[in-house]
Parts: structure tokens; sequence; C-alpha cells
């Protein structure tokens, strides 16, 4: 059968005689890259606006939107304690929004059962347009229209992002199901 | 993507706890959030200490980023630097001497001063850096304009010093951990600062707005004096800030003020000096509400 196809007893990780998935490894990815992303936004030096997209948030959104059932309902309330302790916004805005944002899409979910990418990006961008202005309403600072205009730049970034998010997603998703020796 | 099987869990008990623990877990940790949220409107600093903890816990990286951020500044400006060498240096070359001239006058200004001052019997107080530390990150994703110096208060830094850059003024310490500390940036819609026009005795607030640009808000309302280039400088007053130190260019007057541009950007600044806070007695004196007595 090898001589015919030598592809033929492996699948996208792998192959399955004598190889199976780390246990550890996929349960650590999915968390691991979402912890990075949220400390990811500390690096870049102050700006004048707000412009790097909320990174954590938006690769929960792609756990969450590309692979559901993976990530569990409550995955927002640890996830966004630590966010809290590097975003700069008030310490609780991350727990309660991302717990709601978690909340919401199992709603949404259960609605509408079937949907495509195009739907997934829409969501998204929902969400992170709700969010960002919960933001800047919940800042602890005063809400301005100059804040709220200087808000756009960020918006649309955030929004881009979200497929490239979903393709990491995807890639960090094969590597997490990689199949590895038994010993 | 179809949804996976795991919501409906069949007849199996522990799926079906498991499921509700889930979601039970996950509401009760909206409303902690709510709550927490709602602590730190009232107490914005309750959870300094973990989040200085937290900035702590990532400053080796940052550190580093902050190190190699500098350096590759500095390579591109060497790259861009040959772009029209030739008419740069020549017109370089002319500037260098005209502020060479400027530099000795001022240096007959600044003789004069002492002597002025030495009449006067003032004492010119000589003020030290606490620290001198890198800004190693900042809150790029918030809408609030934070940014976080690789010092604390092992270095000596306290909670209110002001922070400058060789430029001008860049913030105020607003939150203090062992090795890091938050620094309220100028731009931030919660900062405001005395300042005044620099070429003569005009006093103003300039308060951020939020979108990088900052307010300056005359105290002495009236016909407005002010025109677009005009520098702003601290005045002092509040007891924080020495005066004196370059804050922002005028690009535009409103009704009762107009809008400026800070000229430290903290996004072009290396390293920054925390300068002791310039007058303690005055700035607590600030900071008491009016309707309690100072304590002597």
């Amino acid at each position: 059968m090898e001589r015919n196809d030598p592809r033929s007893r492996t699948d996208a990780y792998g192959s399955r005689i004598n190889r199976s998935h780390s246990r550890l490894l996929a349960n650590f990815v999915p968390w691991a890259s979402i912890v990075i992303a949220i400390v990811l936004p500390v690096f870049p030096i102050a700006t004048a606006m707000p412009l790097v997209p909320p990174l954590g948030l938006v690769m929960l959104l792609a756990w969450r939107l590309v692979r559901p059932g993976l990530l569990p309902v409550w995955a927002g309330v640890p996830l966004g304690l630590l966010d809290d302790l590097y975003s700069g916004q008030p310490f609780g805005f991350a727990v309660f929004t991302w717990s709601l944002v978690m909340l919401g899409i199992e709603i949404l979910e259960t609605r509408m059962p079937w949907r495509s990418y195009w739907q997934d990006w829409f969501t998204a961008a929902m969400v992170i347009v709700s969010y960002l202005l919960a933001g800047w309403l919940l800042s602890g600072g005063q809400p301005t229209v100059h804040s709220l205009v200087a808000l756009f730049p960020q918006f649309v970034l955030t929004v881009l992002i979200f497929p490239i998010a979903a393709r990491l997603v995807a890639m960090l998703d094969r590597v997490r199901l990689t199949r590895w020796k038994v010993l | 993507m179809a949804p996976t099987g795991s919501r409906r869990s069949g007849y199996s008990r522990r799926a079906q706890y498991n499921l509700f623990t889930g979601y039970v877990i996950a509401g009760i940790g909206a409303l902690i959030g709510a709550i927490l949220l709602a602590l730190s409107f009232f107490q914005p600093h309750l959870f300094g200490g973990l989040r200085g903890t937290a900035q702590s816990g990532v400053s080796p990286a940052t550190e580093t980023a902050a190190s190699v951020r500098t350096g590759s500044k500095g390579v591109w400006e060497a790259i861009s630097g040959y772009y029209r060498a030739g008419s740069k240096n020549a017109e370089l070359k002319r500037e260098n001497e005209l502020a060479r001239i400027r530099l000795a006058e001022a240096d007959a200004v600044r003789q004069e001063n002492a002597r002025l001052k030495g009449l006067l019997e003032l004492q010119d107080k000589e003020t030290k850096p606490v620290a001198v530390a890198r800004l190693v990150g900042s809150s790029a994703s918030s809408t609030r304009r934070f940014a976080y110096l690789g010092a604390g208060a092992r270095d000596g830094v306290a909670i209110g010093m002001p922070v400058r850059s060789p430029r001008g003024v860049v913030g105020r310490i607003l939150e203090v951990a062992a090795d890091s500390s938050r620094v309220l940036l100028l731009t931030d819609t919660e900062s405001v600062l005395p300042v005044r026009r620099a070429k003569d005795e005009i006093v103003a607030f300039a308060e951020g707005r939020g979108d990088g640009l900052l307010r300056i808000k005359l105290i002495n309302l009236g016909i407005n004096p002010l025109e677009p280039g005009d520098v702003f400088v601290t005045s002092g007053a509040g007891g924080y800030y020495p005066p004196g130190i370059a804050v922002a260019i005028l690009t535009e007057t409103t009704d009762d003020g107009g809008l400026a541009r800070i000229i430290s950007d903290p996004a072009a600044t290396d390293y920054v000096a925390v300068e002791p806070i310039y007058e303690p007695e005055a700035a607590v004196g600030a900071a008491t509400p009016i309707e309690r007595e100072l304590d002597e």
C-alpha cells in the first residue's frame, strides 16, 4: 500500500502508526498564544494615539470562532485578569468584557449554528468595535469626542488584523495536533 | 464552522454538570469583573501593586526590546542621513555658526543672571535627577496614555515625581513598583499641567485631549493673545514640576486658548530622567481638598 501512496498512513498531522498527539501541547498552545498576545502591546513605545490592536482579545476571538468548543466558556475570566495587568485600562475591565464576549458568542452560536468565514469576521468586527467603544467609555479618564475620533485608526487596524489572527490560529492548531512518537 | 457536539451533553450527568458549571463560572466571572471595575473607578491605585509586579515580570524582555528599538532607530537615522548629504551638510554648518553665536550670547545672559540673582540673594537650587532610565513600554492598545519606566521604588522613584527627557516634560509618575513604574503621559485625558508662554508671563493649563494634542486653556480670559508657534514651558505652579521646562508648541488658536503639540514625544525619547518633586510642601497643599486644613 505504501508503495502506491507513501502518504497512505498519514493524515494532516503526520503519520498515524506509532504516533499520537501530545496532550500537553494540545492543551497548552491556545492558552499560551493568547497570553503572548496579551503581553505584546506593551512593547511598542507610547504613541500619541491608541494604535496597537488589543491583540489578546483578537487571539481569544480567533480561537473561539475558528475552533469553537476548544476554549471553555469561562476562559475570559483568567485571561481577562492577566490582560488587566498589562492593558492600562482600569482593573477588572477585561475580566468583565471578555466574560461577556465569551457568553455572547455562546448564545450567538446556539441561535446560528452554521456560520461561514465571512460571518465569523463580521461577528469579530462587531465584538471588537463594541469592545473598543466600551474601553473608551470606561477608561477611567474623560471620554472626549477627540479621543473617540482618535480611536478610528485602531478600529480599522483591529478589524483588519482578525483574518491574520484567524490564519495564525489555524496554523497553531496544526502545530497543536501534530503527532509525536509514542514511547 | 459547524458547532461541535460538546454543547449537547446527552444523558451523562458528568457532562451536564461540567457544562453547567462552565456557564456559572463565566457568569460569576463577569460579575466579579464588574465589581473590580467599579472598585478601580473609585480607588484607581488599589491594584497598582499587582500591575507593578506583572510589569516587573516582563521587564527583562521589555528592556531588551527598548535597547534594540533605540539601536535600530540609530541605524535608520544613519542611513537616511546620507540622503542629500551635501546640501544638508552646508545647511547644518550655517546653522551651527549661528548657534555658536547665540550660545555665546546665552553665556553672557547667564552670567548677568547669576550676578543679578547674587544681588537679590536668591539661591539656585541644583536639582539632580533621582533616576535615569528607559521608557520600556506603554499602554499602546488602551485609550489611556501610560508609559512604563524601567526604574522603581528601589531607585528612589516616588509617586508624583516629574519625568523629563532632554527635550522637555514627558509626564508624571503615577504608580511605583519595586523595579518599574507607571508614567502618566502629558497626552492622557487626565493630565493637567500648569504652563506659561515662554516669552512672557501668560499662564495657562495644558490638558491632554486623548488624541496626541494638548489643549491650552488660558487662565485669564479676554482677548486671546496666543499665536501659532508660541512655545509653552512649565510655570512651576502646583509644585510638582520645576519652572522653565519646554512642554508644547501652539499649532492652532481657539476661543479660550489653543491646541498645542508636545515637544518631547515619548516615542522618540531614549533615556528619561526622573526628577524630585520641585516643592513638596506646595505639592501637598495643592493635593489637599479645600475643605480640609493643612496640618503643619
